[in-house]
């Protein structure tokens, strides 16, 4: 009667009544400019949902049974009503884990946030050192983020989350991120950078490379059961016999999604783009119209062809790897991944055309003033 | 004792979810998830709390005594993550 692993996923590709992990984007206001946002973050949109409406899709979702959402932004600390949204979401048994740079968590309301229940933090940091950290998220941004951990530790929130978007640069220090979180008494969570959003021009400079792919599966395989990775490198399961710890698929409109500041749905955080739009909040039917109805979810939900990777031998380990990752690179969404440790990524990059590569959408960037410091602190070089 | 034997209960804090497979429980306090993959586990441990011991669920859910065995596996995974617990606990707290 227990269901092997393989079948369990089958039927989760086949899609689930209601969302396991959803992440909803408050907004696009933020006071950084990270060079890998991948939801292109700087400036609030006019269209943002209000705090009425917000709290109608919270209503949704406890309809729905969603057991947890995912909170990000653009920093969602900086929404006026990010407290009562908080505290509503939780009222309804939705429990919240929220990604924060820490820039609006001062002692006052450290101690807010470790006074509720259901409640997780996760403080963005790319680099143990600010030369690292601040290269991608801008300067300052280190220090305000240790600031900000320091504050929940005092406070008594007792285990937040550290999530680190791994790069080139920052990949050699996995054990200082690991050591780091450990003096806070936080868990780590790292993810894989991709090229959604800003990332589409920084990607290309920031992706680790080929010898450090191996380097993240054997650190993960070292040290998976206490580090969080949102499942984010399956694509990496190509490298050896033994899996990653987690499901090993790409959750996109079956058991995730994503509801932007606007209140758009998309298939995943990673895929903001007209192609993986699957409705709005804000038409007829709700959010639950879209996850059950839309055309493209029912599509995602279909078997997906191996495409070019069929006749690989590794594809049932790595499953052709991450949509989003192809898409916003060029590669046909039944090519390999662009990072594919078999090394087809790099033909499939070359076979697409720098021109016929999807622009991201939905472009919050704060415009560039002359005079004003340069937005972007690493080289990147459009390709 | 064995598992059969016990008077287990769904934590206060465990959200079940129906799905076309079974169903999800959700641990509010530890956060865990945990997959019940058939819809018979999903009734048994629906009907814990109003049977003295897993096998009197058992047999009152009508499970063939056959496949007890893989029940208890299923439950003994749900007390391994706290989603279950014995009843007794509660009420000497």
């Amino acid at each position: 009667m227990s269901a092997t692993p393989s079948q369990l996923v089958d039927q989760l590709k086949g899609g689930l009544d209601a969302p396991i992990c959803l992440t909803w984007e408050l907004t696009y206001a933020c006071n950084l400019e990270c060079v890998h946002c991948l939801s292109s973050s700087g400036r609030r949109d006019p269209r943002e949902l209000s705090t009425d409406e917000a709290k109608a899709v919270l209503d949704e979702l406890h309809d729905l049974q969603v057991f947890y959402i995912n909170i990000g932004g653009g920093e969602p600390m900086i929404r006026r009503d990010f407290f009562e949204l908080l505290e509503y979401s939780i009222g309804r048994g939705i429990g919240v884990k929220f990604s924060t740079n820490g820039a609006f968590i001062d002692s006052e309301k450290a101690r807010r946030l470790a006074a509720m229940d259901y409640l997780d933090i996760q403080i963005s940091l790319d680099g143990t050192d600010a030369v690292t950290n601040d290269a991608v998220r801008g300067e300052g941004s280190y220090d305000t983020a240790i600031r900000a951990m320091e504050h929940l530790r005092d406070a008594g929130f007792g285990e937040f989350k550290i999530s680190v978007v791994v790069t080139r640069h920052n990949v050699d220090q996995l054990d200082e991120f690991k050591a780091l979180a450990d003096s806070f008494g936080a868990q780590l969570r790292i993810t894989r950078l991709r090229p959604s959003g800003r990332g589409a021009d920084s990607w290309h400079d920031l992706h680790p490379t080929q010898p450090q792919q191996r380097q993240i599966y054997e650190w993960l395989l070292a040290h998976g059961e206490n580090v969080l990775t949102g499942d984010s490198f399956f694509h990496l399961n190509a490298l050896g016999e033994e899996p990653l710890p987690g499901l090993n698929m790409c959750g996109a409109g079956r058991v995730v999604c994503l509801i932007d500041p606007i209140g758009d749905v998309y298939a995943c955080p990673f895929v903001i783009h007209d192609e993986f739009k699957a409705g709005s909040v804000r038409d007829a039917g709700g959010f639950s119209q879209v996850w059950k109805h839309s055309e493209l979810f029912a599509e995602l939900r279909e078997p997906q062809s191996a495409g070019a990777c069929a006749s690989c031998g590794s594809y049932d380990a790595c499953q052709g790897g991450c949509m989003a990752a192809k898409f916003f690179v060029g590669i046909p969404l039944d090519g390999p991944d662009p990072e594919c440790v078999g090394g087809h990524g790099e033909a499939a990059m070359l076979a697409a055309s720098a021109a016929e590569r999807p622009r991201p959408m939905m472009d919050h960037s704060k415009p560039v003033r002359v005079g004003s410091p340069t937005r972007v602190p690493v080289s990147i070089s459009r390709r | 004792m064995s598992l059969l034997d016990r008077h287990l209960e769904l934590d206060a804090q465990v959200a079940v979810r129906p799905e076309p497979f079974g169903a999800l429980a959700y641990h509010y306090g530890n956060r865990k998830l945990i997959f019940l993959k058939h819809p018979d586990v999903v009734r048994v441990v629906q009907a814990l709390a109003e049977h003295e011991t897993l096998a009197d669920t058992l047999a009152a859910c009508e499970i063939d005594e056959a496949r007890w065995p893989s029940f208890e596996r299923a439950l003994s995974a749900l007390t391994e993550s706290e989603m279950l617990h014995e009843r007794h606990a509660v009420a000497t707290r």
